[in-house]
């Protein structure tokens, strides 16, 4: 399959189980909600190392926020749901707590209840108020700036994480400015999040490496530094190589999602250097979940 | 279907225990059944249809016509559907109600909604002493649900009181919330003396500044970020609370009651 010059490769992205939750975050404007935000889904790149995978994934206007302040939705994916539950809990914890005006509510109402501010509740020392209001339990935990209001539980789900395509260019800024056009029409749908910084990884990864301690090592058949020196997966005249990674709510949104970001790198074309488009996959036995490119863009 | 309409054909001298007429014992009845219920009157038992004409047959919508102080017990222990009163009612109106709707409208005796667990109570009229308080001798009082009264209400509203929301349009007796344990009450109008007197926990919410004893501890002014939440729940409602208008989230915060636990708050409208 080529679109526009761009050659789709017959192959699949491999994505994987994981739990996820959203949370809602509230501030006296959206400056402070996003200063919360970022630092809640900050170092959230990968579970690999981070414990979870964390985004942004948009900014809500007051008349879409439980209290009717600016407010930023995120995402957040683990692989189980007692690694989740920890995550947020401590992410709520050191990042929405403490910064200035901020509120938290749930995002997602159904699926299993975990503590988003049940447990953080006791930071207020016995001060702590609860509130049951139209059905929902908050906290309130007097702070030194006011009071922290925080609903006692948000609800979590089953996801996909892991989905995937790999942008192969001419150049690196033509590869990153691929990507770059690919991310920002991605963070215009709901239900997904690009983990890694900026949306785009440039150490996309294998399983296993020559070092027993490693579980995973760099994808030396996609770096184009290696070309003569190993099994390489790219033309000659491919010079960079980029992944979009995503998580999604549901097997459908990732679906969209890839389609959404191949076609803006699609739309750049060969003119722009960009050669290909391919995916990471595991041979099909690891993971649950596989995104056919050419189905995708058919 | 329609609504089992029970209209008054006589007004007895004894009180009456209407506590057997809820939807929930009444489903699957039959109208020749419902006529034959016994309902204490004083020291004798009378049939329902002595008392009441009866029309229609929808249990789940039960309407009350002709309503009169001496009816107690309306509601006792509902769970689920709707109790609808056109007129007064007595003692004890939803005592121990568990879930459903009922509107009264009308004045209401002592004790309305004591120890109520959840569900929806409307009062269109005021009403008397201890609502939604504790039985004698019990430590517990509403425990779940709204109740909203559009008139005035007695002494000790709200008295050992441990969950849910209790909204006042009118005036609120000496003693509101005494001895509250948790939960909500709003008052519009004013308020008596010793209001949350030895209260532990919970929420009083006034749009005056009331009378305060000195075991109530000034924090100042604030602005809460749960009070537009709290409000945007009351919009629902078919009451000046729905209102944007009277929605507020600066309010002076006064806690206490310091002679008891002290974790109570007095928040005033400024």
């Amino acid at each position: 399959m080529i679109i526009n010059g761009v050659t789709i490769d017959a192959t699949f992205a491999e994505a994987f189980a994981m739990k996820a939750t959203r949370a809602i975050i509230t501030a006296q404007n959206e400056k402070w909600a996003m200063i919360s935000a970022q630092a809640m889904t900050g170092f959230a790149t990968s579970v690999i190392a981070c414990g979870c995978e964390a985004g942004i994934e948009r900014t809500l206007l007051p008349s879409e926020t439980p209290d009717g302040r600016p407010g930023v939705s995120i995402l957040i994916f683990a692989m189980g749901g007692k690694g989740l539950a920890e995550q947020l809990e401590t992410r709520a914890g050191q990042c929405v707590l403490t910064s200035p005006t901020s509120a938290l509510f749930a995002g997602i109402d159904e699926g299993v209840q975990i503590p988003l501010g049940k447990n953080l509740r006791y930071f207020g020392d016995g001060f702590q108020v609860s509130k049951k209001i139209a059905g929902k339990r908050y906290w309130r935990i007097p702070v030194m700036d006011g009071e922290f209001l925080t609903e006692a539980t948000t609800g979590r789900v089953e996801a996909v994480g892991g989905g995937n395509f790999l942008v192969l260019a001419k150049s690196q800024p033509k590869a990153l400015a691929a990507c770059e056009a690919a991310i920002e029409e991605m963070r215009k749908l709901a239900n997904v999040i690009m983990p890694f910084p900026g949306g785009v990884v440039r150490s996309g990864s294998k399983v296993g490496s020559k070092y027993p301690a490693l579980g995973a090592s760099s994808n030396d058949a996609f770096c184009p530094t290696l070309k003569g020196m190993s099994k390489t997966e790219l033309p000659p005249e491919c010079e960079s190589v980029m992944e979009i990674v995503i998580d999604g709510l549901t097997k459908e949104d990732i679906d969209i999602a890839m389609r959404v970001g191949i076609q803006a790198v699609c739309d750049l074309g060969a003119e722009e250097g960009i050669q290909r488009i391919s995916a990471g996959n595991y041979g099909g036995k690891l993971g649950p979940f596989h995104f056919h490119l050419q189905e995708i863009m058919a | 279907m329609s609504a089992l309409t029970l209209t008054m054909k006589t007004r007895l001298d004894q009180r009456v225990d209407m506590s057997p007429l809820v939807c929930n014992k009444l489903e699957g009845m039959s109208v020749t059944d419902i006529a034959a219920i016994e309902l204490q009157n004083g020291k004798r038992k009378i049939r329902v249809d002595s008392l009441f004409a009866i029309k229609g047959s929808d249990t789940k919508n039960l309407v009350i016509q002709g309503s009169f102080f001496k009816l107690d017990f309306i509601g006792k222990e509902l769970d689920g559907g709707t109790i609808t009163v056109n007129g007064d009612v007595g003692a004890y109106l939803a005592q121990e109600m568990k879930s459903g709707t009922i509107k009264v409208k009308g004045n209401a005796g002592l004790y309305a909604a004591c120890e109520m667990k959840d569900g929806y109570l409307e009062i269109t009229g005021d009403s008397g002493d201890f609502l939604a308080s504790a039985l004698p001798g019990n430590k517990q009082g509403m425990k779940g649900g709204t109740v909203l009264v559009k008139g005035n209400v007695g002494q000790r509203a709200g008295d050992h009181m441990r969950r849910g929301t209790l909204l006042i349009e009118g005036n609120a007796g000496d003693y509101c919330g005494s001895r509250m344990v948790a939960g909500t009450i709003a008052v519009m109008g004013q308020t008596g003396r010793y209001l949350g007197y030895a209260m532990r926990r919970g929420t009083l919410l006034l749009w005056n500044q009331p009378q305060l004893t000195a075991t109530f501890n000034d924090c100042g002014s604030h602005t809460l970020a749960f009070l537009p939440l709290l409000f945007a729940s009351f919009r629902q409602l078919n009451s000046k609370f729905a209102s944007e208008a009277e929605a507020f989230n600066r309010v002076q915060k006064y806690a206490g009651d310091m002679s008891e636990l002290g974790r109570g708050e007095v928040l005033v409208r400024i």
